[in-house]
Formats: structure tokens, C-alpha cells, sequence
């Protein structure tokens, strides 16, 4: 199981490629992958965002991420997970989180999945300031629960 | 006794400063804290605690030497 968190931008297929390439002892156990990437949008709210910056709190960030990968291999029957998470300076179209998890079967994949990623939005510290193409920057108040289906 | 207290994001830029350094006389809560540090503010709603990198509740203890950080809801992923 592993966490980072990088201000450099990342390509997620490459991350999970050469993890599963490393983690030798899943082999032959190994009946799913399940990937979830974040992307950053270029609107939000129903304006056009041209970049934003992501604040982390060093040190209780990757404790919280560790925790909540914790959390998911107690509840489901997890081989091995990685999450990869952006701040600083981000583009629109730049991954901002990946969340990949090895299982044995599909079902636990994908739930485990889920679990971490909405975990993560609404416990891992880390806020998101957008700068308008209109004019100005704010802060984007709350995450929604994931759960909850959009109008 | 000394509390190392941090802010973040939008809270850093409200209350003007992202750090500093608290001399307190006893252990108190996280919420006499903020009323000592930032007394022209009383406890926004929506802030949360975090003691030593966990989270932790407006009425926790805090005693010499930890670290406590307030900030607004999470908007990772």
C-alpha cells in the first residue's frame, strides 16, 4: 500500500503500471484492477476555470490518505493499493488524483475504489483555489458527497 | 507552555497570518485556543481541528508542545 503526494504533475497510467510492475507477490492472485482518475475540469459551478492551486497540510495529509487506504484494506480483501494525489500549481485536463486498487475479484475492487476516493474528498486535507477566466480566485467551499446523484 | 497553531486556506488569508506560536498558561480546549489567538473572531461553524495530525473535536485538550491546526472543509480529489 502506498501514498504520494507531488506538486510535479503525474501520468497515472505509468504510476499504476510500474507499481503493479514492482509488487511481484500478486501475481497469480491478481483477478482485478480497479483505476479512478481525477481530472481538473475547466468549468465549475457554471464558470470557466483556467487553472487553480491545491494547499495541502504536509505531514496530516499523507497520514489521512494512509489512514483511509488502512480503513479500505480491513473491509474488503485488498492485494495492494496506490494513491497519487497532485497540489500546487494545476492545469485544466491535469490528472489531480489517482486511486488504483489490486483485488482478487472485481466487486471488491471497485467497492474499495469508491470507499477511498469518497473518503478521501470529504477527510483528506486539501483545498482547492480556482482562478476565474472572468476575473479573480476563490475558494471552492465544500466537496459534494459522491454518493448523491447530480441534478 | 507553548502550542504551535496553523492555518489553512481560506481561513490563512481571514485571519491574515498561517502559523504562530501560542503561550498558554494550563491545558485548555481547541476552542479557547482560537478564542485566545484570534480573539476579534469567534469560531467560524464550518472549521475544523486537527491535534498533532489527527483530527480532533472544538473541545479537546491541548497541552505544551502540540500542534493544532484550523481549516475549512476538505476540496481534494
Amino acid at each position: 500500500m502506498h501514498v504520494k503526494v507531488t506538486a510535479e504533475p503525474f501520468d497515472p497510467w505509468f504510476e499504476a503500471r510500474s507499481y503493479q510492475d514492482a509488487a511481484g507477490q500478486m501475481a497469480g492472485k491478481l483477478g482485478a484492477l480497479s483505476l479512478f482518475v481525477g481530472t481538473m475540469r475547466d468549468f465549475n459551478e457554471g464558470d470557466r476555470v483556467t487553472g487553480m492551486v491545491l494547499e495541502h497540510y504536509p505531514g496530516m495529509t499523507e497520514r489521512a490518505l494512509e489512514k483511509i487506504v488502512q480503513e479500505a484494506a480491513e473491509r474488503w480483501p485488498v492485494l495492494d493499493a496506490l494513491v497519487v494525489h497532485r497540489v500546487g500549481e494545476i492545469k485544466p485536463a491535469d490528472p489531480i488524483v489517482l486511486v488504483a486498487v489490486w483485488t482478487s475479484h472485481r466487486g471488491d475492487a471497485f467497492d474499495a475504489s469508491r470507499h477511498i476516493m469518497e473518503a478521501l474528498k470529504s477527510k483528506a486535507p486539501f483545498w482547492k483555489k480556482e482562478r476565474l477566466q472572468a476575473e479573480g480566485e476563490r475558494w471552492v467551499a465544500e466537496n459534494t458527497d459522491g454518493y448523491l446523484r447530480r441534478e | 507552555m507553548s502550542i504551535k497553531v496553523r492555518y489553512f486556506a481560506s481561513l490563512k488569508e481571514r485571519v491574515g497570518r498561517s502559523e504562530e506560536e501560542a503561550t498558554i498558561a494550563e491545558s485548555l480546549t481547541a476552542d479557547a485556543l482560537w478564542r485566545q489567538c484570534v480573539p476579534e473572531l469567534p469560531p467560524p461553524e464550518q472549521i475544523l481541528v486537527a491535534i498533532n495530525l489527527d483530527y480532533a473535536d472544538w473541545d479537546s485538550l491541548v497541552k505544551d508542545g502540540d500542534e493544532v491546526a484550523f481549516f475549512p472543509p476538505v476540496t481534494g480529489g
